[in-house]
């Protein structure tokens, strides 16, 4: 996917309270937020933050409470003034648009879903998914169509005349996400807005937002303290705290190579069978026998036997993986005179592959339940590697050595 | 020692303000006839329409504005208080006190209402309007009754502008505590939609602040209606006529027809308000 830049942010600051100047110094020594408020009174919101959202991904912020994500999203449409920095969307310096400029960007390019729902008490479900069409001046006929739609897309249109109290939290959040859908916006800013909902109608509500997200790209930037979360909907994810941003990558990069040991206790108790896919650690250090070859099976075993192992994969011309041999079967062919001595007869039985998108956790059994490692393919059938059952649980132990480590250094 | 010697007045603030009124009223005068103006006019016409509309049709008419807003009980005892009222034969006086009431309560939203909103938005605006409200409210009307006759001459427009001044501050009050108690994120979120100020007021704010500046408008026509006694002694009119007349001739049975007929209207009204204040 060709990675075009929506969002950019560049050495952003926030900073809250009575002595903005002397807290800039005091950062620029190296002192901590922690450190800077007890001597100044003054927080540090968001410190020097640097980084891209692309256009049509789903970019989720994360971070514990008071780590600066609020602020951070809150400053993407200047509900919150920047105390230095710049934001650019599409190219356009946010920063410095003047007030008309700043409201027809929010009702024209992004709107936001909140984690308290923040819908009007004193207006229906169908004028509360109106309701930015109606700040934009748009008349009524057609802001309650587009509303509607809206309203259809999350499944509440038969509640279209029914004030928001009645409406179930989860139910109520639907309509917040109508709200933001209905002035069809480029960038959809979410700000923790499934906390607030039990984790059942959470996960519903998260898997609703990715289907929409198949349907029309967006470019989507969640606020989340929720690691689960985070990892389920996030192309990208950045992780903040105490204001800065730590690390920046896609929920695999971040699992297997942590910046740091906040990022790395901030993973653990994550079962990394669920986020990381076969594709990621599949090794191609197997002995391979492309299908021309076949001619001459005896090369083969050869091959085999030079480099000790027990199974070889069998590829074409262009990888395409047509079966696994092993030594054994290699020889009980040539054993045998029925048939001619071809690299296919002597295939293994039972056996099976995984793409590489399948999770861990999809092909353990597999692994498991198989003396030869596990070959991995491609969408298109493509050899890409294989997991051994010792691949598989060095990575186990990897990511809970990481995990270990974390937990000591938190406990010194 | 002198610092301690009370015995003559030091500071002669009686004096001074004896001077300021007799001289904003040598000068000034005819600047304050002009004040009196749209209150004068806008009474003439209620007072002139509830006396010439029939005693039947303003009965019908309170009795279909409570049937819609509150309910049937309320209906009953509008209908009845006014009945009691006629076969009191208090009808005339009780006519010019409704006229009074809703000319001051009118004047009162169109200036609280505004003033309320912006002291909502505002803590600098309302820090200064505190003062001033207090002032209102804990003055003694009798106080400023004097320099109220003074510059505007006495009867009924004078009443009800000292009615104005006393019931004032609770719809400022409670239309400025409305526009406060709005959730800051609702506020944010019309913010974040591209609501422009104007907007965000228009189209949150104030619509969510209604039940509270209902509610100061119910405690204006309370307040005003606890004025009608002391608007009479500058020649107000109105059902303060006969309390006044029955206290200075102890006629007791005069007083007392009076003062039920301002309570029961007083319930009547606040009935009323406050169904169309919960619709």
């Amino acid at each position: 996917m060709p990675q075009e830049s929506k969002i950019s942010i560049r050495n952003l600051y926030k900073i809250f309270g009575p002595h903005p100047k002397r807290a800039r110094e005091l950062l620029a020594q190296g002192l901590d937020k922690e450190a800077i408020f007890e001597k100044t009174e003054t927080t540090i919101g968001v410190q020097d933050a640097s980084f891209e959202i692309y256009a049509g991904e789903i970019f989720v912020i994360m971070g514990l409470s008071g780590s600066g994500k609020s602020t951070m999203v809150r400053m993407l449409n200047r509900l919150i003034e920047p105390s230095s920095g710049q934001v650019f969307i599409d190219d356009e310096d946010i920063i410095s648009m003047n007030n008309d400029q700043l409201v027809k960007m929010r009702r024209k390019k992004m709107s936001m879903v909140f984690q308290s729902f923040a819908l009007m008490p004193h207006l229906t479900v169908l004028q509360n998914a109106a309701f930015g069409l109606e700040m934009d001046g748009i008349d009524k006929a057609t802001r309650e169509a587009r509303a509607m739609d809206a309203l259809e897309q999350v499944g509440l249109d038969a509640w279209a005349a029914s004030m928001p109290k009645e409406l179930s939290g989860g139910m109520q959040q639907r309509v917040g996400l109508a709200r933001g859908l209905a002035v069809d916006p480029d960038i959809l800013l979410m700000d923790e807005a499934f906390s607030a909902l039990d984790p059942l109608i959470r996960t519903e509500m998260q898997d609703e937002l990715l289907k929409l997200q198949a349907k029309a790209k967006r470019t989507i930037v969640f606020i989340s303290h929720d690691l689960d979360e985070a990892m389920r909907i996030g192309d990208r994810i950045a992780i903040m705290e105490g204001g800065r941003v730590v690390q920046v990558g896609t929920p695999e990069d971040i699992l297997q190579n942590p910046a740091d040991d906040y990022v790395r206790a901030f993973f653990r108790g994550v079962d990394p069978t669920n986020i990381l896919s076969a594709g990621d650690i599949a090794i191609d250090s197997q002995v391979t026998i492309v299908i021309t070859d076949g001619k001459n099976p005896r090369a083969g075993l050869q091959r085999l036997i030079k480099n000790d192992r027990d199974y070889a994969y069998v590829i074409d011309n262009n990888r395409i993986f047509k079966g696994i041999v092993s030594t054994d079967s290699l020889r009980e062919m040539f054993d045998r005179d029925d048939q001619p001595h071809l690299v296919p007869n002597a295939y293994l039985h039972g056996v099976k592959s995984a793409n590489t998108n399948d999770s861990l956790q999809d092909i353990l059994p597999e692994v498991a339940n198989n003396p030869w490692p596990l070959p991995i393919l491609s969408d298109k059938g493509e050899y890409l590697g294989a997991v051994s059952k010792n691949l598989f649980l060095r990575t186990l132990h990897r990511t809970e050595q990481a995990e270990d480590e974390a937990a000591t250094t938190e406990q010194l | 020692m002198r610092i301690f010697n009370f015995d003559e007045q030091l500071i002669p603030l009686d004096e001074w303000v004896q001077t300021a009124v007799d001289w904003l009223v040598l000068h000034y005068r005819e600047y304050f006839q002009i004040i009196k103006v749209p209150v004068e006019l806008s009474l003439e016409g209620l007072e002139w329409l509830f006396s010439s509309l029939p005693p039947f049709v303003v009965i019908l008419i309170f009795g279909v504005i409570a049937w819609r807003y509150a309910g049937k009980r309320v209906t009953f005892f509008t209908v009845l208080t006014f009945l009691l009222i006629g076969y009191l034969g208090l009808w005339d006086y009780t006519m010019t006190t409704l006229a009074m009431v809703i000319c001051s309560v009118v004047f009162c939203a169109v200036v609280g209402v505004p003033l309320g909103i912006m002291a909502g938005r505002s803590d600098r605006f309302e820090m200064y309007l505190r003062p001033c409200l207090d002032v209102m409210q804990t003055t003694p009307p009798f106080v400023y009754l004097v320099p109220v006759v003074m510059l505007f001459s006495i009867g009924t427009v004078s009443g009800v502008l000292a009615t104005i001044v006393f019931a004032l501050p609770p719809i400022i009050r409670l239309t400025s505590l409305g526009i406060r108690q709005v959730h800051p994120e609702l506020i944010e979120a019309a913010i974040a939609f591209g609501a422009t100020p104007w907007q965000v007021l228009r189209k949150v704010q104030f619509p969510l602040a209604m039940p509270s500046v209902m509610a100061g408008l119910n405690q204006t026509i309370m307040m005003a209606l606890s004025m009608v006694v002391i608007a009479a002694l500058i020649g107000a009119g109105g059902l303060g006529n006969p309390v006044v007349q029955g206290l200075n001739t102890l006629e007791i049975g005069l007083a007392t027809i009076g003062g039920l007929s301002i309570v029961l209207l007083a319930m009547v009204l606040d009935r009323i308000t406050q169904g169309i204040g919960q619709k």
